[in-house]
């Protein structure tokens, strides 16, 4: 995993609230046996006018051009805001994988919904939850710039966590250390937990012995 | 002495490899159930990096979500689909793991099967690649959804860093009326605590209207847990429980059922233990429910009308409430015998297992499907399923009524197969979640109980299957 240092990006909004995996990568595209090449498809119901299927030409469909990702600048954006319990539903981590390959980094919401927010963690996205005042804030400034060819941009500090608007406003969030500490590192948990070898076995001598019905 | 637990701290307690610090326990896991569609890029993860499984005793797997429910004869024609699924098998080959492949009479879906085989027991922890893991908590297991990476995580080291999540308590006090469901409860309970009521909790489900039910009740409810956000939900183990594992492939037998069986009786919620929320609901008050919106808060009981958006003060949810009436092709007010359906599925790891099709079949008996409907399908969770509901003659009496029955698998619930809604088209279904295009761009689904959706069936239009004459 890349670490996941200091960034400034376009903002992209999508005003809803419960985004559903479902709606972040339809279930076509799950018939993929690799972890790549989700990106064309995210958000694919709503991206574009006609339906598609798995291993099709994404570039010759027809696009919805009111759909906020398809437009300039926010085709290039780095971190997406919107409402609260995105990503609930299904575990699928295609979710966070499709996000990633479009070129996300960050989102930003009152709320996440777990297996989702859990998964984030294990590909580098980073999920920021802010009050939902202080994203309500952010849509305002957002839309503000709506006319601006450059966007609305966003500076995320993961080590000072800290979101910092372009007036230099600093909202703070609150990130577990653990999980910070891996972004920051780039740290895979597989090899993490290995280091734990010893201790998974000492572990499973004594539980064994105390449920042997389960050897 | 101890201080009282919660059935959630217990499992917890047993299964810590390492103590939550930030976020950063480290849980053992004891059943690892396995599918098609969340496993491939595990298994590749784990080739590229040369690491070999650490416990393949721990895994069950099958193929679900693509299979197809007819011609299975003929293979899976769609390329991509049968790709996958041969995937599976071949990993499950290389690495010599338990699969129930194709052709098994075993096979269905992973948590009909899982529960079915005794390969989910009391005081287990149980994860899959898919968020209805939850279903497995019914056996006072504790049973969560993962994803691939740490499909890849549990395969490599039999456990998973986990952060510790809070205690939720919903009781549903009292006895529940007459033909009242599990699944009526469960659509109840989310439609109060709405569909990130449980984020961040454990939810242990409790009170007569919940113990009072089968293990097969029980796992509709569990199921449900993460249509309200929670990724695990819990019911405390009792004779129901141990009487419905007793004598299954995988349980416990002889001298290991009698210490089994011992462990068991201490998996329950002590009196005076706390939880961190509290949420009564009178049961008494439940009946039958059926969902409106794009999300399963969006749910009413069938006697009720169409919300109206006008009525809501927030504005957030108010606007919410619009589009969703938009997508589904409502109008606020409207009465639910209004509202004319084109397609009904019973079936999906919600809704599939014997007393599913029971309670379907007793409504579809000596009835026929509406001239109104197009496909009306029922779709068992297992091969064994299938063979009892044969066994019973409920075949026959869904086929005479006018209902396609089909083979095992996810179906039409996430239409990853060919069983799949067209743009417009509504459904009265018996699976879990009724978002934009889960049942196929497009599609409108209302979420029931397999009662209700074959009452739906026979009408053509929803009813209060106990009204039905």
């Amino acid at each position: 995993m890349d670490k996941f240092e200091k960034l400034t990006g376009v903002v992209a909004g999508i005003d809803r609230p419960n985004i559903d995996t479902d709606a972040i990568i339809p279930k076509q595209y799950l018939k993929s046996i690799k972890r790549s090449g989700f990106g064309p498809t995210l958000f694919d119901d709503w991206r574009y006018l006609e339906p598609g299927e798995p291993g099709g030409d994404h570039a010759k469909r027809r696009i919805n051009p009111d759909f906020v990702l398809n437009q300039k600048p926010y085709d290039q954006a780095k971190i997406l805001i919107t409402r609260e319990n995105f990503g609930c539903g299904s575990s699928r981590e295609h979710a966070v994988w499709a996000l990633m390959d479009f070129g996300l980094k960050v989102v930003i919401a009152p709320s996440f919904a777990d297996i989702f927010h859990n998964n984030s963690f294990k590909t580098g996205l980073l999920p920021i939850s802010l009050t939902a005042d202080q994203v309500e804030q952010l849509f305002l400034e957002l839309n503000q710039h709506v006319d601006s060819s450059s966007g609305y941009s966003l500076t995320i500090d993961l080590a000072a966590q800290a979101v910092i608007t372009p007036a230099g406003v600093r909202m703070s969030f609150d990130i577990n250390e653990f999980r910070k500490h891996c972004l920051l590192e780039g740290l895979d948990d597989i090899g993490l937990t290995m280091q734990h070898a010893e201790q998974i076995k000492a572990f499973e001598s004594q539980y064994y012995s105390k449920a042997p019905w389960l050897l | 002495m101890m201080s009282a637990q919660t059935l959630y701290d217990k499992i917890w307690a047993m299964h810590e490899v390492r103590p939550d610090i930030e976020g950063s326990g480290l849980i053992y896991i004891d059943r690892h159930l396995v599918h098609e569609v969340t496993s491939p890029q595990a298994f590749e993860g784990l080739q590229l990096a040369g690491r070999d499984l650490w416990r393949k005793e721990s895994i069950v797997a099958v193929p679900d979500h693509n299979t197809p429910t007819i011609g299975l004869e003929f293979g899976i024609t769609d390329p991509v689909a049968r790709l996958q699924v041969e995937t599976l098998d071949k990993n499950c080959d290389t690495h010599q793991l338990i699969e129930f492949k194709i052709g098994d009479e075993r096979r269905g879906i992973v948590h009909v099967i899982g529960p079915e085989q005794g390969a989910t027991l009391p005081g287990m922890t149980v994860v899959c690649g898919d968020s209805h893991t939850s279903t497995h908590g019914a056996f006072a297991a504790l049973a969560f959804g993962i994803g691939t990476s740490e499909v890849e995580h549990v395969m490599a080291t039999q456990c998973l860093i986990q952060g510790k999540s809070k205690n939720m308590r919903i009781t549903v006090d009292g006895a529940v009326a007459d033909g009242i469901t599990a699944k009526d409860i469960v659509l109840r309970i989310i439609g109060e605590i709405g569909t990130a009521g449980g984020n961040g909790y454990t939810i242990e489900f409790a009170g007569d209207a919940i113990t009072s039910l089968s293990m097969e009740g029980r796992m509709t409810v569990c199921n449900m847990t993460i249509e309200g956000g929670a990724r695990a939900g819990l019911i405390g183990c009792d004779q129901t429980t141990i009487d419905y594992v007793k004598g299954r492939p995988f349980s416990p037998t002889g001298e290991n059922w009698n210490k089994a069986v011992e462990y068991w009786q201490d998996l329950h919620s002590d009196d005076g233990a706390v939880f961190d929320r509290e949420i009564h609901i009178d049961g008494a008050s439940i009946e039958p429910q059926v969902t409106w919106g794009t999300s399963p808060e969006m749910v009413v009981a069938v006697s009720q009308l169409v919300p109206d958006p006008a009525s809501e003060t927030d504005l957030v949810k108010s606007g919410g409430m619009q589009k969703a009436l938009e997508y589904m092709g409502l109008k606020a007010n409207m009465a639910f015998k209004d509202v004319m359906l084109d397609k009904v599925f019973i079936g999906s790891c919600t809704n599939s297992r014997i007393e599913d099709m029971r309670a379907a079949a007793a409504v579809a008996k000596g009835r026929q499907v509406a001239d109104t409907i197009m496909v009306a399908m029922v779709v068992p969770g297992s091969g064994l399923v299938k063979k009892q509901a044969e066994a019973e003659g409920l075949d026959k009496i869904f086929i005479d009524a006018g209902f396609e029955w089909r083979e095992p698998g996810c179906s039409m619930c996430l239409a990853m197969n060919a069983d799949r809604l067209d743009p417009g088209e509504r459904c009265a279904s018996t699976s879990n979640r009724n978002f934009e295009g889960r049942q196929g761009q497009g599609g409108r689904t209302h979420l029931v109980s397999p009662a209700m959706a074959a009452a739906a069936a026979v009408t053509g239009h929803f009813i209060d299957v106990r009204k039905l004459t």
